[in-house]
């Protein structure tokens, strides 16, 4: 599982971090940093939660 | 089977979408009132009124995915006209949709002024839009979040804008005085004048009347002046409806009472156990996400339905700054501290305001959702 975050779409509104703190963080620039890329499997629920929480869609999981 | 979706905005798109992820295969129908197939609305008061911004408003997914890879039967344009939760029947456009379970997800609507326009939908926005185009004098009626994403959105093209509030401070309610008046400042920086404690007489063809006589020229005038559930289609359908607002009363859990029936996102009235059970009716994008989806698996699943503890959370874009509001302004105290904001109820931090700190936001929501103490909560405010 990996985590793709399109950095120009990402508006910084930080669900993402809210879902999964472990793997997700609004950075400096006020747009999210991927803690993480490569979630293991135990953490699929957080990090698809997380995914699906973005207002912007600049989420995927692959 | 048959799972009704009432409402074909972001709560009830989630609720789709979350029941076909637990594998529910019956049939579901998605009915909406607007034309359109479900579209996200917070881009409708901020980027869209850019006048470099999109032209069009792309809906959330093609109908092609909603029919075949959701499997959803749309009724679109079709605004739902009574329930009878005996029968297990939604009244659509002279029909019966028959369900097993329902979620009602029917929104609110703005709260109209004769004269004025209001933006909640696609029709509105592209109005306002054109009227900024064509450099209209604005007048906004009510110092809240979209009117005042109205006056950012003139004054980035250089127009001259009013906001008119009828309140001593703006966003009282929302954000408490203290956070209201500093919200207030930003709208002086920025050109937009506003003015307070002032009631509104009449809107007419030269402008908006105010009661002390004066009249503001205006060629749009925008009402942002609240939204009402969309309810009247319940009112006799047996349904608690709310004293208050007319919203649907439901449990933690987002049931209605009648078997099957839940409700969920700006519609939907229900008691927060991570804020000592007060009753909340939330219109907020991140909330509406979540109930929508929770609804239609406690639909489809009673026997899983928890009760959710929703941290409210809700952003505003003015003059290029970015308001992030967490938890409730329901509080025994408000203090600034560090730059923020923050709301203490008990000795619980309960909320947290800030303006152009989207690293620290979620910080404080993780406080809230995880009962942190008001003492740890302040330290961290005086590190951060």
């Amino acid at each position: 599982m990996r985590i793709d975050a399109d950095r120009a779409k990402c508006d910084g509104l930080g669900m993402c971090e809210a879902m999964a703190p472990d793997f997700f963080e609004v950075g400096e620039d006020g747009t999210v940093v991927v803690l993480d890329e490569r979630p293991g499997e135990e953490h699929r629920q957080d990090v698809a939660a997380a995914v699906d929480a973005c207002p912007v869609l600049a989420l995927k999981l692959t | 089977m048959t799972l009704v979706v009432v409402g074909a905005s972001l709560a009830g798109l989630r609720a789709v979408e979350s029941a076909r992820r637990t594998g529910y295969r019956g049939r579901i129908v998605l009915v909406g009132a607007e034309e359109h197939l479900p579209y996200d609305r917070p881009p409708l008061s901020k980027a869209f009124l850019d006048v470099d911004g999109p032209s069009e408003l792309e809906p959330f997914h093609p109908e092609t995915v909603l029919r075949n890879e959701l499997g959803v039967e749309l009724l679109l344009g079709a605004p739902a006209e009574g329930l009878d939760t005996g029968a297990r029947e939604v009244a659509v456009a002279g029909t019966a949709v028959r369900y097993d379970t329902l979620v009602i997800a029917t929104g609110a609507t703005a709260r109209k002024l004769p004269g004025a326009r209001t933006l909640r939908t696609a029709e509105d926005a592209v109005a306002v839009r054109a009227a900024l185009d064509a450099g209209a004098r604005t007048v906004v009626i009510g110092a809240g979040f979209i009117g005042s994403e109205v006056a950012s959105a003139a004054r980035k093209r250089g127009l001259p804008v009013t906001i008119v509030e009828a309140s001593a401070v703006p966003l009282a309610r929302a954000v408490g005085e203290t956070a209201g008046a500093e919200l207030a400042a930003l709208h002086h920086a920025a050109g937009t004048e506003l003015r307070l404690a002032a009631e509104v007489t009449e809107v007419a063809g030269d402008g908006v009347h105010l009661a002390s006589g004066e009249v503001l020229p205006a060629d749009l005038v925008v009402a942002g002046i609240g939204a009402v559930p969309a309810t009247g289609w319940l009112e006799s359908s047996g349904l608690t409806l709310h004293e208050r607002d007319r919203a649907v009363v439901c449990d933690a859990t987002l049931a209605a009472g009648p078997p099957g029936v839940y409700a969920a996102g700006d519609v939907a009235h229900a008691p927060n156990p991570l804020f000592d059970g007060l009753g909340m009716r939330l219109e907020h994008w991140t909330n509406a996400a979540e109930q929508g989806a929770a609804a239609a698996r406690h639909a489809l699943d009673p026997a899983s339905a928890r009760p959710l503890e929703p941290v409210p959370y809700f952003w505003s874009d003015w003059y290029g700054r970015r308001i992030q509001f967490v938890g409730t302004p329901h509080a025994d105290e408000v203090v600034s501290a560090g730059g923020v904001t923050l709301y203490r109820r008990g000795d619980r931090i309960a909320g947290a305001l800030t303006v152009d700190r989207p690293r620290e936001i979620m910080k404080y929501r993780r406080r809230i959702a995880g009962r942190a103490p008001w003492a740890e909560a302040l330290a961290f405010a005086g590190a951060a």
